[in-house]
């Protein structure tokens, strides 16, 4: 019932209340009387009834009064107060209820406005203890930043998917080593947070070490990390030793979850060439001259017979001489320049032999299907092995012999011999020529989706190794012995170190390791998780089709909602033809300036490197689009990822706005515009434009891609109409 | 009957000491120059012992050894490897491989002529 409504009946009932008890005795005594005393009172009432009437009139109206004025007091007054209060709960904190009224509701308001005051006391003290926390964070941070880029060695953090979450100043400097395109990427395209590990490393070589890194954590092995040495695509070799990034949380067990894991890198390329260098030198010095002093001390020991006829005793005497001659030069070759004819040593990780085979009948029994069996493993053994080549070798084996011989199991087994350890691949059934033996040795690697450049030989003298096929006739069985330089046990377990609580102190916690690639289908995701690419090109004209060409690329990068100003690409392009002096002037790009520059087929590639996995964004994306494809057939690159448009958007959130230039969208955004007409200039500030309209178009209801994209087509539609 | 002693070196500077030194001892000695020559002429003269290089052209001293010792016809053929390289891994290989023997070059001539009449003492 609405206050008005009880208003009325109140009033009613008033006025039932005035009038009922007087109708009332009225009614009982003319009921009570008889025929006569009727007309009596009829006679004595009558003349008195427009007294009464006024007076109960005048008696109801400051009832009324009364009422009216108690309602507006209490009912009227506690309803003002709860819209006072409701804005207090929200909209505006600070406002206070002003005491009006009857004393009691003036007592009310001051209660409340006291409860609000203590509300904003709490507020603020909240706020303040936030605050707080984010700054002590934020130093933390910082002195983490300010420690990693001090560090020689270049770190970098990535999460389970392979994506970095950061990296270092020396980092950085070490993948522009490793960048294709040096010169125009500079690595760009290769590290930045956001982006995958994978671009440098095989992936099978990262899961590799992730699995042997959780291998030693249940043993739980007092040092969690792996170590691996690999090849880059530019031909460099690295060393990276990684460590688990453990979760805070423990599972059931005790066992901390990996989130990610830690590399530090190191570029041993130039120190594995020394050390081989010198390695050759003393091989050539000793080993190449072991069948020249052979033949001399045969010829000398020759020469001590008695019964030596003169002519023998010469051709003796020549032997020496041409050999000891031989040998000089020798000498005199080697100390000048050291041969690269001899194989170098290969960097072996040191590892239980158990875990090897372990890892081997886990990786044949997943990518071959085929079942394997331990015979006699020696428990104690250590191996110095490069773990993931092995592997692939191993299962190579394991495959063709399923393959070609129907074998439909092998067995391990594993024992020392000296300084050397013997590890067998055992099988049932007939054994094969040493002609298909030798050329599994020396064919590269190819089986499932592996395709290794490596051949089982290389991989065996990677180790300073041998390999050979025995028969084990009686048994009708046969294996391959393969042998590898054992390593010194390390020491082993330690109970009370195991990697439990306190042991590592967490320094920070990054959003991104709650990144997953697959968890939504890239159209699904928020606009505010997606990796983007902004990018601009300034080009020679308007008309792709009839000739113009880019002249500049600039682009940058968008992760996690930020704009990463420093991992920036701009690159100018000779476009191999005239530039008109009008486009000079909008530009502000010399045809000097162009000059010894790379053409579009060196800048594409990286360019598209450094956009990979990224949603491209544009303003007024189709222009630049249409350039990008043109050149698609001759330099072979597709930009096929999802484009998202700021001119569109800007469209899609002020459709009324006549302008949607970037400066006049800048300028209803409230962004400053610097460095326009630069390809990198107008990159950035179209991505301060996009990071600016997301909440708008979320404010809109348009959170994810897919939902951006529709948008954008309908209002392009809109337009086209127009 | 003299016995028979194969050397099997494409090295003419040793080949000269070995041959002086076998038929010293009063062996009849052949010579053969590389791998396929040496795998021929143990097949068609079967030598009692033959004193292998590992190292040869065409054919390694592997191989020649693998080959004779997969042959039931040629039980008898003892073989003495000779081999440039001191590592303990081609050692194990040669001898896994059913070499009789194994010395590494440079070699004692008065070890070698114990360690082939001590394999042909053997026989």
């Amino acid at each position: 019932m609405t206050a008005r409504a009880r208003f009325i009946l109140a009033v009613c009932i008033l006025a039932l209340l005035m009038t009922g008890p007087f109708v009332l005795t009225a009614g009982l005594v003319w009921l009570e009387a008889g025929e006569a005393d009727r007309g009596r009172l009829i006679d004595a009432v009558v003349p008195h009834l427009p007294l009464g009437t006024l007076m109960t009139i005048a008696g109801f109206a400051v009832g009324m009064a009364v009422v009216r004025n108690l309602f507006r007091q209490y009912v009227r007054g506690l309803l003002r107060m709860e819209e006072h209060l409701k804005l207090m709960l929200g909209a505006n904190h600070e406002f206070r209820v002003k005491p009006e009224g009857p004393p009691e509701v003036q007592a009310l308001s001051q209660a409340v406005n006291a409860l609000a005051q203590q509300r904003d006391e709490l507020l603020q003290d909240v706020e303040a203890q936030i605050s707080q926390a984010k700054h002590s964070v934020e130093e933390e941070k910082n002195r983490l930043a300010a420690l990693m880029s001090e560090l020689t060695q270049s770190v970098v953090v990535c999460n389970l998917d392979g994506r970095i979450l950061l990296y270092n100043h020396r980092a950085r400097q070490q993948f522009r080593a490793l960048s294709d395109a040096p010169a125009v990427a500079g690595g760009g395209e290769l590290i930045g947070l956001g982006r995958s590990i994978y671009a440098v490393f095989e992936r099978n070589l990262v899961n590799h070490a992730l699995e042997s890194i959780q291998h030693r954590l249940r043993r739980s092995a007092t040092q969690p990390v792996a170590n691996f040495v690999t090849t880059t695509r530019a031909g460099q070799l690295l060393r990276a030793q990684m460590a688990p990034v453990l979760s805070v949380t423990q599972g059931e067990g005790g066992e901390r979850a990996i989130t990610g894991f830690i590399l530090m890198l190191d570029n041993i390329t130039r120190t594995f060439e020394t050390e081989s260098k010198r390695d050759q030198m003393l091989h050539t010095l000793t080993e190449g001259n072991r069948a020249a002093l052979a033949n001399v001390r045969a010829a000398a020991e020759m020469l001590e017979y008695p019964d030596l006829q003169e002519d023998l005793r010469e051709r003796f005497r020549t032997v020496i001489r041409d050999e000891v001659r031989a040998m000089s030069t020798r000498l005199d070759e080697t100390a000048n320049e050291f041969a690269d004819s001899l194989k170098a040593r290969w960097p072996l990780e040191e590892m239980l032999g158990a875990d090897l085979i372990a890892a081997v009948q886990r990786r044949i029994e997943n990518v071959v299907r085929l079942p394997t069996k331990l015979e006699e493993v020696d428990e104690t053994l250590w191996v110095k092995v490069d773990s993931f080549s092995l592997l692939q070798a191993l299962t190579y084996l394991a495959n063709r012999l399923s393959d070609e011989f129907e074998v439909r199991e092998v067995r391990f087994r594993l024992s020392a011999a000296g300084r050397l350890v013997h590890l067998d691949l055992i099988w049932s059934g007939q054994a094969m020529s040493t002609e298909t033996v030798m050329s599994w040795e020396l064919e590269p690697m190819r089986f499932g989706d592996e395709n290794s450049p490596l051949t089982v030989r290389d991989v065996i003298e990677r180790h300073d190794g041998e390999m050979w096929l025995e028969r084990e006739k009686v048994r009708h069985r046969a294996f391959f012995r393969i042998l590898l330089p054992a390593a010194v046990p390390q020491e082993q377990l330690d109970e009370a170190t195991i990697l439990k609580g306190e042991s590592r102190p967490e320094y920070y916690d990054f959003d991104l390791f709650n990144w997953s690639d697959k968890s939504r289908a890239l159209d699904d995701r928020l606009l505010t998780e997606l990796t983007y690419t902004v990018f601009d090109t300034e080009t020679t004209g308007l008309n792709p089709s009839q000739g113009d060409e880019i002249i500049q690329i600039g682009a940058t990068r968008i992760v996690n909602g930020k704009l990463l100003r420093q991992e920036s690409f701009e690159q100018l392009v000779d476009p191999c033809r005239y530039l008109s002096p009008e486009s000079v002037q909008i530009h502000g790009i010399t045809q000097d300036m162009l000059k010894n520059q790379p053409t579009i087929e060196a800048v594409l590639p990286a360019f598209h490197a450094f956009a990979e996995d990224t949603v491209l964004i544009a303003h007024n994306a189709a222009f630049d689009m249409r350039f990008l494809q043109l050149k698609e057939k001759a330099t072979g690159i597709r930009f096929d990822q999802p484009v998202l448009d700021t001119l569109l958007l800007s469209a899609v959130i002020h459709p009324n706005q006549e302008s949607h230039r970037l400066e006049a969208i800048a300028e209803r955004l409230n962004l400053p515009i610097l460095g326009r007409h630069t390809a990198l200039g107008d990159a950035i500030v179209t991505a301060e434009v996009f990071l600016k309209m997301i909440p708008l178009l979320a404010a809109m209801g348009i959170r994810t891609l897919r939902q951006a994209r529709e948008a954008a087509e309908k209002s392009y539609y809109a337009r086209v109409k127009y | 009957m003299a016995k028979k002693i194969l050397i099997a070196d494409d090295e003419q500077n040793i080949v000269i000491s070995l041959e002086f030194l076998m038929k010293r001892e009063g062996y009849e000695v052949s010579i053969a120059s590389d791998g396929d020559e040496a795998a021929r002429r143990i097949r068609s003269e079967k030598p009692d012992l033959v004193l292998l290089d590992v190292m040869m052209p065409k054919k390694s001293g592997f191989e020649v050894c693998q080959e004779v010792k997969s042959n039931p016809e040629l039980q008898s053929v003892r073989i003495l490897m000779l081999t440039a390289k001191g590592r303990d891994t081609e050692v194990a290989k040669g001898l896994a491989l059913g070499a009789d023997a194994y010395m590494t070059k440079p070699f004692s001539t008065k070890e070698l002529v114990e360690r082939v009449r001590s394999m042909l003492a053997e026989h």
